[in-house]
Formats: structure tokens, sequence, C-alpha cells
């Protein structure tokens, strides 16, 4: 059964309203996101810095409301489902800046199994204390780091230790948003294939959330490309690193010479020329298109819609060449 | 996979925080002097065969000539004035102390949960504190001691009732940004409810301010417990505290500077103290320090 699934998701946030009078406003970022996520499976999302990446991700888990269309956890609307707080260990995230996700106050062994407290109620608190060891041990730090504090840790420690807080609950969806970037490149293969690995073994499905084509094409099986807060395009990993269609998923793609999760090439977000569109005033047409090479009256007037392009294969743009 | 080695040692920003403070000499001091007055106060008494309210009619003004039983003397009504200090600094510590937990606890629970729910909630709970704060002190501690009928809860109520509204808005300024902190993220996606949320997370970050900030707010409340009983709206004679030993000793300023210099001198002591330690505590806790 298909373990998520996204129908039009809309997302926004409330901002104080431009004069005194009005009310709160609401400032959409992500639109009418469609996909559906197959258990063990990982979903990798590229796209620019600000482009939404992390509200989606977020609204998948239902921390923030989405503003419209759907999230169905394993075939049920999230928001219909009775007590989801307590069936959350099911789907877990972890974050960009591992440090801050880490309660400095707690130590990791109360970090780690304080989820538990929600989930397994009836845990004495030994159990949950071998529990958080067991977590820690499968993200390969020793029962000594129990009693620490994340201030002694090193920024690839506290990312596996966030890891094992997702793992303690024993979930069948992780959010990963950005978990490598802030990390040295040579940790980050290391929690990448951390990663892979307990996939692997415990048949974790994965949205991959990363402005690293690189790093995304090692980990996904599918690449969902989004920009301004749309979905361009969605393709099969290989078919997306063999010919990518979107001139806004090319254009990143030559951002990145050689696709090579060691360097730190590879990073988008710099590399595009031109003036990125504000949130506050999206273009009525493409969203791309005060930046693309292509563009046309028609890419200015009308948006294009998310298509099938090829078998298997979703862009929207009015102008795309076979693959 | 290769398992990584622990750090050597375990400590806590708590632990490493009390350790600086503990290494701050003056506030040390502070912290025993301080200690020592507290004692003082709440035991010395015991030593003396008569209490602050027992009138010695031979002995009415007596100088402080150092002499048992009477060492400084007394005052017009033959009562022994540093019996009667002593008794005076029972109540006005006992408020002080008691005092800045109460506001500090309603304040800091209060900003926690404004500024982690925000939006309309946090408005509305801000607007409040801001009409609170427009409200006249003197006004409204009249008004409290009518409703009470005057005396120790008037003056505790006027007294918590003002000086929750600053920890409030410290703390809500402080919860407000922790509550966009990605542990908090992780704890609700860990299904934790919003009131755990501010109890387990944000009220313990918010701990290194409130801290500092409780420590200046005990000689804010001994303060204004003396300035209220020099006033005559607070503690009413025959009890004493140090504000209304105050009032009595600058009524007799000019014939007798002995009655104002005991606990004027014993209250600036207090807060000489107060006020070093607030420093160490916030040379050590303070995290925009470092
Ligand atoms: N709480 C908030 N209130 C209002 N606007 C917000 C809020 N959080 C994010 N935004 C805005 O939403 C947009 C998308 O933010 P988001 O964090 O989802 O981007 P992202 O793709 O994850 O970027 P990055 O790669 O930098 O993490 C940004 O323009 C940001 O300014
Ligand atoms: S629709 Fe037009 S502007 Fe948009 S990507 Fe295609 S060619 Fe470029
Ligand atoms: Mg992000």
């Amino acid at each position: 059964m298909t373990l998520l699934e996204a129908r039009n998701l809309g997302v926004g946030y409330k901002v104080p309203g431009a004069s005194l009078l009005s009310g709160p406003r609401l400032l959409p970022i992500v639109h009418e996101v469609s996909f559906t996520l197959e258990p063990g499976r990982t979903l990798g999302v590229v796209g620019e810095s600000g482009c939404g990446k992390s509200t989606l991700g977020r609204a998948l888990l239902r921390l923030i409301a989405p503003t419209g269309g759907q999230v169905l956890w394993q075939g049920q609307d999230m928001a219909t489902i009775p007590d989801l707080r307590r069936r959350r260990s099911e789907m877990q995230i972890i974050f960009q800046d591992p440090v801050a996700a880490l309660d400095p106050r707690m130590t990791l062994a109360r970090i780690v199994s304080r989820p538990l407290a929600t989930f397994e109620p009836g845990l004495t608190r030994a159990e949950a204390r071998a529990r958080a060891i067991e977590a820690l041990g499968q993200v390969g730090l020793s029962a000594d780091f129990a009693d620490r504090y994340p201030h002694e840790l090193s920024g690839g420690q506290a990312q596996r230790v966030g890891i094992a807080r997702a793992l303690v609950g024993r979930p069948k969806l992780i959010i990963c948003d950005e978990p490598v970037s802030a990390l040295d490149v040579s940790i980050q293969a290391q929690v990448i294939n951390l990663l892979m690995d307990l996939q692997e073994r415990m048949g974790l499905a994965l949205v991959f959330i990363s402005h690293n084509l690189a790093v995304v094409r090692h980990i996904s099986h599918d690449v969902m490309v989004m920009c301004l807060g749309r979905v361009v395009e969605h393709a099969p990993r290989s078919a997306f690193y063999a010919k990518a269609l979107h001139p806004y998923s090319q254009a990143l793609m030559q951002a990145v010479p050689e696709p090579d999760p060691r360097r730190e090439k590879g990073r988008v977000g710099t590399a595009l020329a031109g003036e990125l569109p504000s949130v506050l005033s999206p273009p009525p047409g493409c969203v791309f298109a005060s930046r693309c090479p292509k563009a046309a009256d028609l890419c200015r007037s009308t948006r294009p819609v998310l298509r099938e392009v090829a078998p298997d294969r979703l862009a929207a743009c009015h102008f795309i060449e076979g693959p | 996979m290769s398992v990584d080695l622990a750090p050597p040692r375990g400590t806590s920003t708590f632990h490493l925080q009390l350790r600086r403070f503990r290494q701050n000499g003056l506030s040390m001091a502070s912290v025993v002097v301080l200690a020592a007055i507290v004692v003082l106060c709440f035991l010395g008494p015991y030593a003396f065969p008569f209490s602050g309210e027992d009138a010695d009619f031979d002995f009415i003004s007596a100088p402080a000539a150092f002499i048992w039983p009477h060492l400084f003397g007394t005052d017009d009504f033959g009562r022994d004035l540093l019996v009667r200090v002593l008794e005076g600094g029972q109540v006005s510590l006992t408020i002080g102390f008691l005092g800045a937990l109460v506001a500090g606890v309603i304040g800091v629970l209060y900003g926690a949960v404004a500024g982690y729910v925000g939006g309309r909630t946090d408005g509305f709970m801000m607007r409040l504190v801001e009409i609170l704060y427009g409200f006249p002190y003197v006004i409204l501690v009249i008004l409290l001691s009518l409703l009470f009928g005057g005396g120790n809860v008037a003056l505790f109520s006027a007294i918590v009732f003002t000086l929750w509204l600053t920890p409030a808005v410290i703390v809500r300024a402080q919860a407000q940004s922790l509550a966009q902190r990605e542990f908090v993220q992780a704890a609700r996606a860990g299904g934790m409810t919003g009131p755990a949320i501010v109890l387990q997370h944000i009220v313990p970050n918010c701990m290194s301010t409130v801290i500092v900030y409780g420590s200046l707010l005990v000689p804010e409340v001994i303060l204004s417990e003396s300035f209220l009983s020099f006033l005559g709206i607070g503690i009413k004679e025959p009890q004493a505290s140090w504000g209304n030993l105050i009032q009595t000793g600058t009524a007799a300023m000019d014939s007798d500077l002995r009655l104002l210099l005991l606990p004027g001198g014993l209250l600036a002591l207090v807060l000489l103290c107060l006020n070093f330690i607030a420093d160490g505590l916030r040379d050590a806790f303070d995290p925009n320090d470092r």
C-alpha cells in the first residue's frame, strides 16, 4: 500500500497584515504538490534555497497545517486521523542544523527516549533508556554517550543522535530536511550511508530534501524538482540524471558538472543567474520565466501545467524537448 | 559499522554555569554574607529574653552602648532595636524571596505560553500586560489594601501583581525564538503536547535568563516593600519591617541617627550582596555573553 501521498498540497504561513486594521494574511509558499511514496523508497526533493522545501517537509507530517489539498498516510487523510499525536512514531523528521535539533539541557538518553513517553507509555524508565541506548547503537554511538550533553558532540555525531531519536519509535518514514548540508564533506557520506543502511535494514521510506544534486543522486529512487513552491519536474533517478527535461532542472545540473558526493560543488543556489521572483508577488506565468533561456511570451502569461512528457516523467514547461 | 567513542565526561551546561559562578570571588563572598544575614535574622532573636514587641520601661530610648541585653539600645517605646531590626528582616527577606519567586513563576509561565503559542493568543496576552504596565502602581496598592483590608496580604499581592510583568515580557521574547528552534519541531514530531513542550523544553531553556532576572527581582521586591511600608501602606506597627523601621528612623534622624543606621545599613548591605550575586549570575549564565 502507498505509504504517503500528497494531493494538490498547498502550504502557507500566516503573517501580520499590511496595515494595523487588516487581520493576518496568508503567505502561500507551496502550491499544488502531488506525489506518492511507497514503503522502502526514497524521494529526493531538490530546489534552491527558499523555494519551500522545508515548508513542504513539515506539512507532510502536519507539523504545519496545509492550506489546501490533502496528505494521505497509508490511504487515510491525515487531517482525519484520530489522535495523530500517538501515531507520529511512524513518521519522523531529521533536520538541517543537527545541534539546534537537540535540546541543550537534556542528556542524549533523555533526548532519544523522550518520544517513547508518548508512543509507548507502558515502558518503565529503565526500559525506555535501554531502547534509547539501542537506538544510539544503531547509529554507531556507544552506550557511553547516553549521559552526554549535545554541546559535547561533533556535528556528525549530533546528526546521528537526531536519527536515533527518529528511529526509537520504529518509524516507517523519515523526512530528511537537508540532513547533511551543515556537515563537513567527509562526514556527509557517513551520514548518507547510515541512512541508506537503515533504510535497507528496516524498510524505511525517506523523503530526502537537499539542494545538493550529487547527494540526491546517491540516495534517491525518484527525484522531484521544485521551483518557487511548485513541482517543475518529477522523474525516476536514472532517467533524470541521464537527461533532465525541464530548463530549470537543466540549469541546476549545469551547476554540478561532476556529480560527486565528496565535492563541495553540487550545491545549488548561487549558481543560477537572473533575478529570483519574490514569493510575495509570484509571476502569473511560469515560475522560471524570469531566468529561463527559452522563455517566450506564452511563458510569462500562462502557467505550464505539470504533465506526463514521457513515460513516468512529469514536467511543467511549455517547450519540453523529448528525452 | 565503526562505533564512536564517547567524549570524556558528561557535563550539563547548568553545571558549567554553576562552576563559573563559583569562581567569582565577589559573588561567592556576597552569598556568604547574605546567608549570614538570613541566619542572623531568623535565629538571632531567640538569643534574647524578649521579643521585638516587648516594651522595657526601664530603658526608654536607651543609646547603643553595647550593654546586654539592649546592645543597640531601644526606641521611644523601650523596644529593643536590634531585635526589632532582626524581626523586621524576617518580614522583609521573606516577602523579598517569596514575592520574587511567585512573581517569577507567574511571569515565566505566562510569558512561555504567550511566546510558544503566538498568534492571536500572544497578541491578546501581551496587550493585557501593556495595560497592567500602564496602571499607576500606588493607586493599585491602595485599591488592593482596600480590598484585603490592608496588611501583609494586600502588600504581597500588590508587589506580585506589578512585578510579574517584566519577567513575562522577557521570557516571552525568548520563548518566541525557542519555539522556532528545531528541537521544538522535533518534540512536536515526537508527539509531545503543547503544555508538555512549554514545561519541558521552553521553560528549562529560559532558566538562565530567569535566574539572572530573578536575582534582580529580589532586591526590587524588598525595596518596594520598604517603600510601601515607608509610605505607611505596607507592614503596620507594631510589626516591624525594614521599611517601617527606616521610616521611624528617618523621623528621629535629627536627634538619634542610630534608629536609621541599623535597619538602613542592613538593607543596604543585603541589596549590595544581591546585586553582586546578580552580577555573578549574569556573567555565569547569560548566553549572550558567549
Ligand atoms: N514561519 C514562517 N513565517 C513566514 N514565512 C516563512 C516562515 N518560514 C519560512 N518562511 C518563508 O517561506 C519560504 C520557504 O521557506 P523554506 O524554509 O521552506 O525554504 P527551503 O526551501 O527549505 O530553503 P532552505 O534551502 O534555505 O532551507 C521562504 O521565503 C521563507 O522566508
Ligand atoms: S515554461 Fe517557458 S519559462 Fe518556463 S521553463 Fe518552460 S520554457 Fe522556460
Ligand atoms: Mg530548509
